[in-house]
């Protein structure tokens, strides 16, 4: 299954299902926020446009290749967790139509989570070569988790504005902090060892302790230059430019129609 | 009725169609022209896949082995599937007119089945025709918007008519192992009158059959099948040790 632009391969009969229906939720959620945006008189086309034309920002996780199976558990486990945390606290956001487009999607991407830990949890153990898969994804997607929370309060742009608006409700390492709090375990019960040897939990504090962010490589990503950004827009312009005809003869026969129940 | 050997060999065309075709939409994935229209198709993707998994299991509980034995561990000439469920997506509109003309040759086939004297059969198909009666009428809706649109999308939709028809005959080549069950001949006449239906309210016009295409359900393919099984049967095959995922 070639699903979005990657390189995934299907596994069982079962979970060729799970995951298409899984990008086909992601593609819903796009559409839900794409229309709460257009209550403050956006366009879901100038919207989508924007994306195109490399205006809008999008998550900077999804800049990176997925290349093996066990990167979609990782996937799922962690850059669903993670949208998970900030997302459940969106729900909360002052923005009416926002929040309650997070309350659907919460639901499913805590699915989606699920599934991701799910597969996670068969490859930890399964054979060798599964385990060594497993682990490989999470040294791969760890890092780049971290980095969806955004910049570090200090170097946030935006957020002093978003709290008073109360559009966010926590603060961008509140929230890092609370993933990562969540995460541990959950890595420690499917064996495999998160990529951070300063990671350690803090009795005084009652959290973990974690190493530093590289946030030149963090920059670097949201600016175009990660391993994928090109390819990711270019995808979406591809899809964009080849359903241009599409559409424009859909309205064409619509119009035809009404000429014709008019006449 | 039929021998077991024939029975399955009834039972591994239909789901290697659902397989083949359900694989080849799900390409679409975050493609399509519009969110609207890539939900859609992943829609269609899903059911396709979802019976032939339902078919799978019953080949399985026959032949004692897994849905995903049957799917990834066998070769192109063991798989029976129409030619033209494994033809390329080329561009939307070859796509939804693949879908509608297999849709509709899928309606009737399960129309078929749901009277039969099997029992299996039967629950198969109550359960499938409700899915596919929402595919014949969304692939129909974007075959006429696409005939009758701009005169762009006309013309791609009209050659993509003319590659396609060649390969429709085959739906009706029906043998030893169909004959027992489904009436090739009602569902040819039938299926004729719906196709000519939909084309002439797109503005289209089915092109005189020629030379028709045929082979799949005997296990002949075209080149593109070897390239679906390398993509789909990739991971179980690299791992055969692995077992579950």
């Amino acid at each position: 299954m070639n699903i979005t632009s990657g390189t995934e391969e299907e596994v069982t009969m079962d979970e060729i299902g799970t995951i298409t229906d899984f990008i086909q939720d992601e593609a819903g959620h796009g559409l839900y926020l794409y229309s709460a945006m257009e209550t403050l008189g956006k366009s879901r086309d100038q919207s989508l446009q924007e994306l195109i034309d490399g205006k809008a920002k999008y998550s900077s996780i999804f800049n990176y290749p997925t290349t093996s199976w066990a990167d979609i558990g990782a996937i799922g486990w962690l850059v669903d967790g993670a949208a998970i945390v900030n997302q459940v606290a969106l729900q909360r956001t002052s923005y009416g139509p926002y929040a309650r487009a997070m309350v659907k999607i919460c639901k499913e991407e805590s699915f989606h989570q699920r599934q991701g830990f799910e597969i996670m949890m068969t490859l930890a153990n399964g054979t060798k070569a599964q385990k060594q898969m497993a682990q490989e994804a999470l040294n791969k997607i760890w890092w780049p988790a971290l980095m969806m929370f955004g910049p570090s309060d200090k170097e946030s742009v935006h957020s002093q504005k978003s709290m008073a608006w109360k559009i966010k409700r926590q603060s961008n390492d509140e929230l890092r902090q609370e993933f990562v709090d969540m995460t541990v375990p959950q890595a420690e019960l499917l064996g495999l060892t998160i990529p951070d040897p300063d990671l350690k939990f803090n009795k005084k504090t009652g959290h973990y302790d974690f190493g530093p962010i590289n946030w030149d490589e963090f920059y670097a990503v949201i600016h175009g230059h990660g391993p994928c950004n090109k390819e990711r827009l270019e995808a979406r312009r591809k899809a964009q430019e080849e359903g241009e005809w599409v559409k424009e003869a859909a309205l064409a026969h619509a119009k035809k129609q009404r000429n014709l129940n008019a006449a | 009725m039929q021998n077991q050997a024939s029975y399955i060999t009834f039972l591994t065309r239909l789901a290697d169609n659902n397989l083949i075709l359900g694989h080849r939409l799900s390409e679409w994935c975050g493609h399509g022209p519009e969110l609207e229209q890539d939900i859609a198709l992943i829609n269609v993707a899903l059911d396709l896949i979802g019976q032939s998994r339902f078919l799978y299991q019953k080949i399985g509980d026959l032949e004692q082995k897994t849905e995903d034995q049957i799917a990834y561990f066998r070769d192109a000439g063991q798989f029976y599937n129409l030619l033209l469920c494994e033809l390329p997506n080329e561009h939307f509109g070859t796509t939804i007119l693949r879908q509608y003309l297999y849709d509709q040759f899928h309606y009737l086939v399960l129309e078929q089945l749901i009277s039969s004297s099997d029992e299996f059969l039967v629950s198969y198909a109550k359960k499938s025709i409700k899915e596919v009666e929402y595919h014949v009428m969304q692939s129909k809706a974007w075959v006429i918007r696409l005939g009758d649109g701009t005169e762009k999308s006309h013309q791609k939709i009209k050659a993509s008519l003319d590659k396609l028809w060649p390969y429709t005959d085959e739906f009706f080549m029906m043998d030893s192992v169909e004959d027992p069950l489904l009436e090739a001949e009602k569902i040819k006449k039938q299926w004729l009158v719906k196709v000519n239906q939909t084309l002439s309210e797109a503005t289209l016009e089915a092109p005189e059959q020629t030379w028709p295409q045929k082979g799949g359900k005997w296990g002949k393919h075209t080149e593109h099948l070897g390239f679906i099984l390398a993509d789909m049967q990739f991971l179980q095959r690299a791992y055969p040790d692995a077992k579950a995922w």
